[in-house]
């Protein structure tokens, strides 16, 4: 059914129809409305979820962590800070193997103190073993949560899942939307029956003890070779939920690639931008794709160097500042992923968008101008740059 | 960057004055006739009095640009003191317009529109809603002046539409329906167009 909601209420509404057991809530701008709308659910007997609020985000993901043990579905949502503040307990929720199911709605990090997108939260726990979904609009917001239980809960796969949007652009902005039928999601996502939790009678067992150094190594490649399978399961994830929707989706998403020279790799709505400017760009007879990576944990390496094979110039464009003085954690992902191919194109990193800093298909259109610069002459320049911040003749 | 079957309208108010909900009310009735829409404001510190704006996008296309408007083809004003402080013509495409809640006319305001030559709006949004809700609420005659003046839906089934959503909305208070309405028809009557 046609609807039209902001990306906040299009993931209550998925949390609604999928009537987790229990939510652990703490508000923080800009998801502070995931947990009001649910609220109001929970008061209207609309769930019969068991919503615990607790004083911190700390204590929200320990909540989440100790129902989901207990063999409960569970989920969360927070932001910037609140992510921050959770960090112990992702390590904790993904190395105990517990499919809980958080929506982060991406804001930047403290400091300076922001309310506004970009991804230092979740990028910042990239390596806490959680699988990473980002969305580009609402609409992908709702479908991603609704694939989230079903990749997570695989017994093959059993790790959280950090369903990601941009605050404020896609959070708090109105636009259309399909939503699926309820009973259709609760088929969907069918019923959690784990192999074992903490009040199994039959098979009782204790979560999270010490793990002394004969055994640690052991589980912490258990769960890579998870992270390995959540690749395909994602996949076939997708390929169920496009037979119940129509709406494809994969690893990641190439956009008028197929003779690409030019191209970008990008997350999030400001790749919705960026196609805009794509398709202005081919009418001008410029050969520009973009590849929007759809799941940045695990990494599609091998399916992104497929995709970039073919071309002569990339930009990478993160929305984070990695402070490694060697570019943003997208671009590190994507030059190592490069690395195998027998013809590598160029490759530059920008960060952009930091705090909100808008993103204009103009200056995408620049960036694409950058590239053609650098396929023409062979000279890549400055590898890595900032882009959309003033500079010091500009405050002049 | 819109293309030509796009409409873009900027909303420029003051917090606490309803620009975000009349966009976002613009966004929903816009939707509910079969338009692809967005329907979002700019956020920063919020505090009530603060400048604020809030941008629609109404298309027969999905639209996947996802900035704010630079270029708009309406904006809306609705507060007139935001004239000395916001550059709120920045941009506007020449064909398009501006609608400024004040008890003057176009042509008193043009002179503090620097330099805009294009078509500007004027309704007295405050007197309306005083009269028709018993207090000033600007936005809800903001919204019917901006409707009108753009076209980019049509009047009387707007009307019917909003009237819709305001009985979902309002579920709870129904006698504030009519005041709405009543408050939506006289500005569609009253806005003056120079």
């Amino acid at each position: 059914m046609s609807n039209r909601l902001s990306g906040n209420e299009a993931v209550a509404y998925a949390m609604k129809q999928i009537n987790p057991d229990v939510m652990g809530a703490f508000p923080i701008t800009p998801s502070t409305e995931i947990p009001e709308y649910f609220a109001q659910y929970v008061a209207d007997g609309e769930v019969n979820t068991e919503y615990v609020t607790v004083e911190s985000e700390h204590s929200s993901m320990s909540v989440c962590i100790a129902a989901q043990a207990a063999g409960a579905r569970t989920v969360s949502a927070t932001s910037s800070c609140g992510l921050a503040l959770m960090y112990e307990l992702l390590y904790v929720a993904a190395s105990c193997r517990l499919p809980i199911v958080l929506a982060c709605v991406n804001r930047a990090l403290s400091g300076p103190i922001n309310i506004n997108n970009d991804y230092s939260d979740s990028m910042g726990a990239r390596d806490s073993g959680w699988i990473q979904i980002y969305a580009e609009n609402n609409q992908e917001a709702y479908d991603n949560f609704l694939m989230a239980m079903p990749i997570g809960e695989t017994p093959e796969v059993r790790l959280p899942v950090m369903s990601c949007m941009d605050g404020f652009i896609t959070s708090h902005a109105v636009e259309n939307i399909e939503l699926l039928d309820t009973d259709t999601v609760r088929k969907f996502i069918g019923e959690y029956h784990p192999e074992n939790y903490l009040l199994k009678r039959e098979n009782p067992l204790a979560v999270g003890p010490y793990d002394v150094s004969a055994y640690y190594m052991e589980h912490k490649v258990l769960e890579a070779e998870a992270m390995k399978v959540a690749k395909s399961r994602i996949l076939e994830v997708a390929a169920e939920f496009e037979r119940i929707s129509g709406r494809h989706y994969g690893l990641l998403e190439e956009y008028r690639m197929e003779d690409a020279r030019l191209a970008l790799v990008i997350i999030g709505s400001s790749a919705g931008t960026a196609k805009a400017a794509v398709d202005k760009l081919r009418e001008d007879g410029v050969k520009a794709g973009l590849v929007k990576i759809r799941v940045f944990r695990p990494f599609p390496g091998e399916e992104l160097a497929r995709a970039l094979a073919g071309t002569r110039a990339v930009a990478v464009m993160d929305k984070s500042e990695g402070f490694s003085a060697n570019g943003g954690p997208l671009f590190a992902e994507t030059r190592s992923a490069l690395y195998d191919l027998q013809e590598r194109p160029y490759l530059i990193d920008i960060v952009y968008g930091l705090g909100g800093r808008d993103v204009k298909t103009e200056d995408i259109e620049k960036v694409f101008g950058r590239l053609t610069d650098i396929a023409v002459t062979g000279e890549v320049g400055p590898v890595y740059t900032h882009m959309g911040q003033r500079s010091k003749e500009d405050n002049a | 960057m819109a293309s030509n079957d796009m409409v873009e309208i900027r909303w420029h108010g003051r917090g606490g004055q309803g620009a975000k909900t009349a966009c976002l009310l613009l966004a929903d009735v816009a939707a509910l006739e079969g338009k692809f829409v967005q329907g979002f404001p700019e956020y920063g510190p919020e505090r009530m009095g603060a400048p604020i704006t809030a941008f629609n996008r109404i298309s027969e296309k999905r639209c996947s640009i996802h900035s704010n408007i630079y270029d708009p083809d309406y904006v809306v004003v609705v507060d007139e003191s935001l004239l000395d402080s916001v550059d709120v013509t920045g941009g506007l495409k020449e064909g398009g317009a501006i609608i400024i809640n004040t008890p003057s006319s176009p042509q008193e305001m043009r002179p503090r529109l620097q330099g805009w030559a294009g078509k500007v709006c004027t309704i007295d949004a405050r007197c309306i809603s005083e009269k028709f809700l018993g207090k000033n609420l600007p936005n809800t005659p903001m919204l019917a002046a901006v409707v009108k003046v753009s076209g980019v839906l049509e009047t009387g089934r707007f009307l019917t539409d909003i009237e819709e959503s305001f009985k979902h909305k309002f579920a709870a208070k129904p006698q504030v329906i009519e005041g709405n309405m009543a408050t939506l028809k006289k500005s569609m009557e009253e806005v003056q167009v120079g």
